[in-house]
């Protein structure tokens, strides 16, 4: 029980999408339509929820499980209580990476990101093709993308 | 009709047969696209980990396009998403624009602000500006031997509430109301509205595959000539990850993925090499002796 944290649902609705947790009366049409729980049952996101009110914090923050979401908003469509479960997914991954977990994936994103402005680079060689294919040239990127890195701290994220 | 083009990071990485349909499509149709030099990630990516980064870079690129006064035509149903959920709120609040302005100084980021505008993804403006009257017009050769499958994808619908129209995310038509015009069949199929698993390539391949092999699999067993799409990160799972995935479940599915830009430039006359339909992973030679 001393690993609960009853506050944590409300960290959770601080955060941008995180907003409209605490509406779930656990009717569990979220996991019932997720395409992911089809396949991979460890992916539940009525029982993520139930975890998150319950003050779970450490055990939902460190589970891979939580980065599994696909993104497709299925759940948050039908949701009869507009909980909006992928953005409270987003909610929950923004605070995990606070707390110091980010999966590699996104630490190479963020990465290629930084570097040149786009998740591909777009270099000379592709650039011939371009041409070639009667497409114009792509200038490199100007760097808006670094210095919003830079200023929002992102790119600290890499570093730990 | 004259748009900032927004192709997105993964349309110049990985679909130029995309960019190459959607702007010869778009020319005939009289949809002029203007590129951008200081469009860069949408920010979607960053969505998840940091969502003011995430919000922050969605907003430089639509003050940018406000700045030249021009509505956004998206290609990536992920770009589309972003962009149109953060423009709302930007058009909801329409003083917040100061705000993001002189953060964006801070970080050494110089922008005026302009007037709101739109974002709209392609496919979008094709069914709501130019309309399926004047789409029907230019159809010069019916695709009436095809059988085409469609695939909405998620962002292009989902979440509906950022749309202005939203389309019944449970019943869209959008994309098979287009096919229909070119003369082709539609395929109505039972995961029609299954996500492609992109989501999760990185993160979980093999849960990603999965299900990205639950419309392959299907398909492969209806009589579909194609499946129809308009978003790269849900080609680069049919189509370039195919053989992956037929090797992976040991299956054949020899599914040729194309492009909506590529159906309806075919219909138009265009040729089959104007549309980059040579740049399909998977072989659209049988498909297009179909048109002969």
């Amino acid at each position: 029980m001393s690993e609960l944290d009853p506050k944590f649902k409300y960290r959770v609705a601080r955060e941008p999408g995180g907003e409209k947790i605490k509406l779930c009366f656990a009717c569990g049409i979220c996991t019932a339509s997720c395409p992911i729980r089809e396949i991979d049952e460890r992916y539940n996101p009525r029982k993520i929820i139930r975890m998150i009110l319950l003050g779970m914090k450490k055990r939902v923050l460190e589970n891979d499980f939580i980065w599994f979401c696909s993104s497709c908003y299925a759940c948050t469509e039908r949701c009869p209580q507009g909980v909006r479960f992928t953005d409270v997914m987003n909610a929950i991954k923004n605070i995990a990476v606070k707390e110091g977990y980010v999966p590699w994936a996104f630490v190479q994103q963020i990465e290629i990101l930084k570097k040149h402005g786009r998740l591909y680079e777009i270099d000379e060689f592709d650039n011939n093709k371009r041409s070639a294919l009667g497409l114009p040239r792509i200038a490199k990127a100007k760097g808006f993308t670094q210095k919003i890195m830079e200023l929002t701290g992102i790119d600290k994220i890499t570093k730990r | 009709m004259k748009y900032a083009f927004f192709p997105g990071c993964t349309v110049l990485g990985r679909g130029r047969n995309y960019e190459m349909s959607a702007r010869a499509v778009s020319s005939a149709l009289g949809i002029e696209l203007v590129d951008i030099d200081d469009f860069e990630c949408c920010g979607f990516p960053l969505k998840s980990v940091h969502y003011e980064a995430y919000f922050l870079m969605a907003a430089r690129n639509i003050l940018t396009a406000e700045e030249k006064g021009l509505n956004i035509c998206t290609l990536c149903s992920a770009c589309t998403g972003s962009l149109t959920e953060v423009n709302k709120h930007l058009n909801a609040n329409f003083d917040e624009r100061a705000k993001i302005v002189a953060q964006l100084k801070k970080g050494g980021i110089e922008l005026k602000i302009g007037k709101p505008v739109k974002v709209k993804h392609l496919v979008k403006i094709l069914y709501e500006e130019v309309g399926l009257e004047k789409i029907e017009k230019v159809v010069k050769k019916k695709l009436s031997n095809f059988s085409l499958a469609p695939h909405y994808g998620c962002h292009y619908l989902k979440p509906s509430d950022i749309y202005e129209p939203a389309e019944d995310p449970e019943n869209p038509k959008s994309l098979e109301e287009l096919i229909t015009v070119t003369g082709a069949r539609v395929i109505n199929y039972s995961e029609k509205l299954k996500c492609c698993g992109a989501g999760i390539l990185a993160i979980n391949e093999d849960t990603a595959y999965s299900l990205t092999r639950l419309k392959l699999k299907e398909l492969s067993k209806d009589s579909a000539d194609a499946l129809v799409l308009m978003c790269p990160f849900c080609s680069v799972m049919y189509d370039d990850n195919q053989k992956k995935i037929e090797q992976k479940f040991q299956e054949q599915y020899n599914l040729p993925v194309l492009y909506y830009p590529q159906v309806l430039g075919l219909a138009m006359g265009l040729e089959p090499k104007t549309l980059g339909l040579q740049m399909n992973r998977v072989s659209t030679r049988a498909l297009l002796e179909k048109i002969k």
